[in-house]
């Protein structure tokens, strides 16, 4: 089969609020841009994002950005990078202004500006009173934000390869990136589409959990990639678990319930995260709350509800005007998935699988990073951006609110970077490796021709069952090591694995397929790189190494994996910002 | 923009003017059709000559002949949307609208020439 | 637990090996405990392979899994099985092209949405902090931003069957109206004009389709109610 060439000057991997935020960047400035999405844009899971964007505006109190950074340096418990999270939340501000220029539908105060809700993890002077710091679109901010951007694309002119699927990154002789190989799923055509600039935008993959508020599409696909080239992935350990997830269904209820004022309950109608944070109680860190659920569960003060055990949202409180003029999405989801009004009764949630913190390690211009000899390298050619990036500003725990702030900021950060690198002639055409481009086409043809393995069905379901089991929200080495185990045993597997449908029109069992090689990979690499920090630092949370080690463990891990094999390295955290002091590691207490 | 369809066959060559036209006639022809039956109730015994002294009126050939291009307004309006809806080929669409229009011309003119031989 | 049979009935249509579409029946035995349509769906998909859909968010937020659901259009994955009538009959979304089984071909109905340059328009200087915006002006974008692209809405309405390339349907005029409703905006007159022949907005026939199937619960026939008599005022 005759494989077709595109070239474009920059190729966007993925439609969702990062990568079009960048291709949006890119198309006005007057480049060949591409987007290249497995799904149309306003499918992708942005579209799910709920409370809000995080953003030191001010309109509802005095505000600073450095309040925003301090929040963000505490919440990531010391790992995130103390630079590039100044970066994001001073830009912050700008990058909001523009998108309310853009159109999209903010709600408003009764002066008219941007109106903002408390999240958890917020505070105003460093560790103070509660803030109220992100600006919503209702409890649709996310959907609001896709739209808006696809919109703008739309204007200018972005060209989309609509339901296209990135198969594998091409290396070039210069060790850097030249492009992809993707395929048409309406068609089966594969094509090569070589690029100056590639900038991954594919999301997380949160699929790997059995538990998840992540759709179906999340399956780390830029993470698989970048795995294959041979390059790391940063912090693979640091999984989210939302503390609101609807019980035995795993639909997002937004922090923002509880900004508004709702709270959690046990069986006892206990409000039982006075005890775990005093202070803030119910607007603690995500990781603080669920972990406090997952105790309530376990000493037995959860209700059964769809079959799990759950604890309960109350909100009825905040009235029907409350809810239906701000949370109006999460009363439709309750009473669709969880057969509850709140504006009656409560809803059974439990903490469930809902962001990845780690990623493509890059830097705060989203440019993708390995590491030689222990010395960060810029791998040419290659970004990355949004939740498969690991910029880091997220670190161990990411606060509610900031990864809409991550996509945008990075987003345009990436795209500004690569309009000038090119500009500049930074970004040059790289020699394509020919042989790359069979090595890229090898996971098709494995899927193509294997015909009597097992079912790739089999294989997915394990994998869930064991992250779910062995990698969740507490983390003990004995259950972890095997595992690991567990999943070698699987990856093995998983090479002699069939399909049974080997159709090219529209075959969405096979892109099903290679979705599950980068869920395999993502797995991996989060199941080493859990075993290898042995201390607990906020979303990970080992029983056998149950206190932080400041000494040794403010750093970042690094996963390499190749075949058949994954390897461990480190990187130091930036802890030096910009312009401000350094915030200096202590307890966090909330 | 883009969707903008240019037609010459619509009546009123916009949409809104069709539209509007389909609310106007519908309002000649209620109003003529109220005056007709409250005629009838408050005359019950109608004859040739009562009928033909109505008609000499002026005032009830011009309100008859709108009425009449009322409905031929409003008859035009809808029977192109259907047309355009249906008949999808452009040719047999022309050839169709062509003999309507005509047929409405001979209403018209038979309609004008009845209304002042009364 | 207590199980139950469920029983489908879905449109089958593989353009490599099929000559012509037809109907393939389906049945398994589950817990009796309420299922949403698209786990149905998946379930089936893990027996058969080759049944194709498309699906992202199973959350109804996406639109994705638009389809026929015993003759009425809705979304999947926030269809209650157990309000269904067995068998369950699933088409895909008609008026489109099929592409296979359940995927349909949904170019026509993103060319009407570009039609009406669904972005906000505003050609003064942007000033260096958001644009302000009353409650009550923005209240006005309730019940039209919400719009998922899920095609729900223009799929079961028989003018935009008729007159998939001039009418802009449903969909496309609901946000037609929320770039129009938006004080932000101020490419009004364009807009409107751009809307005022005999097909865009003029071929809704107000039977309310739409407004029956869309699973967000907005109203695009309120939505074209307005719109016209934006043009109406304009034009008088």
């Amino acid at each position: 089969m005759a494989i077709n060439t595109y070239e474009f000057d920059a190729i966007i991997v993925g439609g969702g609020g990062a990568g079009m935020r960048a291709s949006l960047q890119l198309a006005n400035s007057g480049l060949k841009t591409a987007v290249i999405s497995k799904v149309f844009p306003t499918r992708s899971h942005t579209v799910c994002a709920q409370g809000g964007i995080t953003v030191a505006l001010g309109n509802m109190h005095p505000d600073d950005w450095r309040f925003h950074m301090y929040d963000t340096v505490k919440g990531s418990d010391y790992i995130g990078d103390q630079d590039c999270i100044e970066y994001m939340c001073q830009q912050a501000p700008a990058a909001v202004y523009e998108l309310e220029h853009m159109g999209l539908p903010f709600s408003r105060t009764a002066s008219g500006h941007i109106y903002q809700r408390p999240f958890g993890g917020q505070s105003v002077n460093f560790g103070g009173d509660q803030a109220a710091r992100t600006a919503a679109a209702a409890d649709r901010t996310g959907h609001a934000l896709l739209h808006t951007l696809y919109q703008k694309n739309l204007q200018a002119k972005t060209h989309f390869f609509t339901e296209w699927y990135a198969l594998d990154l091409i290396k070039s002789t210069e060790g850097g990136i030249a492009g992809l190989m993707a395929m048409c799923i309406e068609t089966g055509e594969i094509a090569h589409f070589k690029s100056r600039a590639t900038i991954l935008a594919t999301g997380g993959a949160g699929r790997i959990y059995e538990s998840t508020t992540n759709a179906f599409i999340n399956t780390g696909d830029g993470v698989g990639m970048v795995i294959r080239a041979g390059f790391p992935v940063q912090d693979m350990e640091m999984w989210q678990f939302h503390p609101t997830g609807i019980a035995g269904v795993g639909v997002l209820v937004t922090e923002g319930c509880r900004g508004e004022g709702g709270y959690l309950v046990n069986k006892n109608g206990e409000r039982f995260m006075e005890r775990y944070a005093p202070h803030v109680k119910d607007l603690a860190c995500r990781d603080v709350v669920a972990r406090s659920i997952a105790i309530e569960i376990r000493e037995g003060r959860g209700v059964k509800a769809n079959g799990v055990d759950a604890v309960l949202l109350k909100i009825d409180q905040l009235g029907a005007d409350v809810i239906n003029s701000r949370l109006p999405g999460i009363r439709e989801l309750a009473i669709t998935f969880a057969h509850v009004d709140p504006i009656k009764d409560p809803i059974p949630v439990v903490p469930t699988c809902h962001y990845m913190m780690g990623g493509i390690p890059t830097t705060m211009h989203g440019q993708a990073l390995t590491r030689i000899n222990d010395q960060d390298h810029i791998i040419p050619g290659l970004y990355a951006v949004g939740e498969c990036a690991c910029v880091s500003v997220h670190g161990a725990n990411r606060l509610g609110g900031n990864s809409l702030t991550d996509l945008i900021v990075f987003g345009r950060a990436a795209g500004i970077h690569v309009e000038n690198a090119l500009k500049k002639g930074d970004l040059p055409q790289q020699t394509v490796d020919e042989s790359q481009i069979d090595q890229a086409l090898v996971r098709v043809n494995r899927w193509n021709n294997n015909k009597d393995g097992e079912s790739f069905h089999t294989i997915r379901d394990e994998l869930k069952k064991i992250m779910q089991s062995d990698f969740g929200v507490f983390r003990d080495g004995q259950y972890m090591q095997p595992g690991l185990d567990k999943l070698d045993a699987l990856y093995a597997r998983l090479q002699n694995a069939k399909i049974n449908d080997h159709s090219e029109v529209f075959n969405t069992t096979r892109i099903e397929a290679l979705e599950l090689d980068n869920l395999m990979a993502v797995a991996r690499a989060t199941a080493l790189s859990a075993i290898t920090r042995t201390e607990t630092r906020g979303a990970h949370s080992r029983e056998d190494f149950p206190d932080h080690d400041d000494v040794n463990w403010i750093k970042h891990t690094l996963y390499f994996g190749t075949e058949g094999k994954g390897s461990i390295d480190f990187r130091p955290v930036n802890r030096q910002p910009l312009t401000v002091e350094p915030f200096q590691p202590k307890a966090r207490v909330y | 923009m883009l969707n903008h369809v240019h037609s010459v066959t619509n009546l009123g060559r916009s949409g809104v003017a069709d539209w509007l036209i389909q609310r106007v006639s519908a309002v000649v022809m209620a109003a003529y059709l109220i005056f007709i039956t409250v005629f009838f109730l408050t005359h019950p015994n109608v004859d040739y000559t009562l009928w033909s002294t109505l008609f000499h009126h002026t005032t009830m050939r011009l309100f008859s002949l709108l009425c009449l291009l009322a409905l031929l307004g409003h008859a035009w309006v809808g029977i192109w949307t259907i047309l355009t809806d249906y008949l999808k080929y452009p040719i047999a669409r022309g050839a169709l609208q062509s003999l309507i229009i005509l047929a409405f011309i001979a209403c018209l003119a038979w309609g004008i020439q009845t209304l002042w031989s009364v | 637990m207590t199980t139950k049979t469920y029983r489908f009935s879905i449109y089958r249509y593989n353009p490599e090996c099929d000559v012509e579409p037809y109907m393939q029946d389906f049945s398994f035995e589950a817990p009796s405990t309420d299922m949403m349509l698209l786990d149905a769906i998946e379930h089936i998909k893990v027996q058969d392979e080759t049944l194709t859909f498309r699906r992202s968010c199973r959350e109804g937020v996406c639109g994705s899994d638009g389809m026929n659901i015993n003759g009425k259009n809705g979304l999947a994955c926030m269809t209650h099985v157990s309000g269904l009538k067995q068998p369950i009959v699933i088409r895909p979304l008609p008026g489109f092209p099929v592409v296979r089984d359940l995927v349909v071909d949904m170019t026509q109905f993103y060319k009407q949405y570009e039609s009406i340059q669904p972005y906000l328009l505003n050609d003064t200087i942007a000033p260096a902090v958001e644009r302000l915006q009353s409650p009550k002006d923005r209240a006005k974008l309730d019940g039209l931003y919400e719009c998922i692209l899920c095609a729900c809405c223009s799929s079961s309405c028989p003018s935009f069957w008729w007159n998939p390339d001039k009418f802009v349907g449903p969909a496309g005029l609901l946000w037609a109206y929320r770039f129009l409703a938006d004080s932000r905006d101020n490419a009004t007159q364009a807009r409107l004009g751009a809307l005022d022949d005999p097909y865009s907005v003029f071929r809704c026939r107000s039977i309310m389709n739409c407004v029956q199937v869309c699973p967000k619960s907005l109203n695009p026939t309120k939505a074209i109610g307005k719109i016209r008599s934006m043009l109406l005022k304009e034009a008088v």
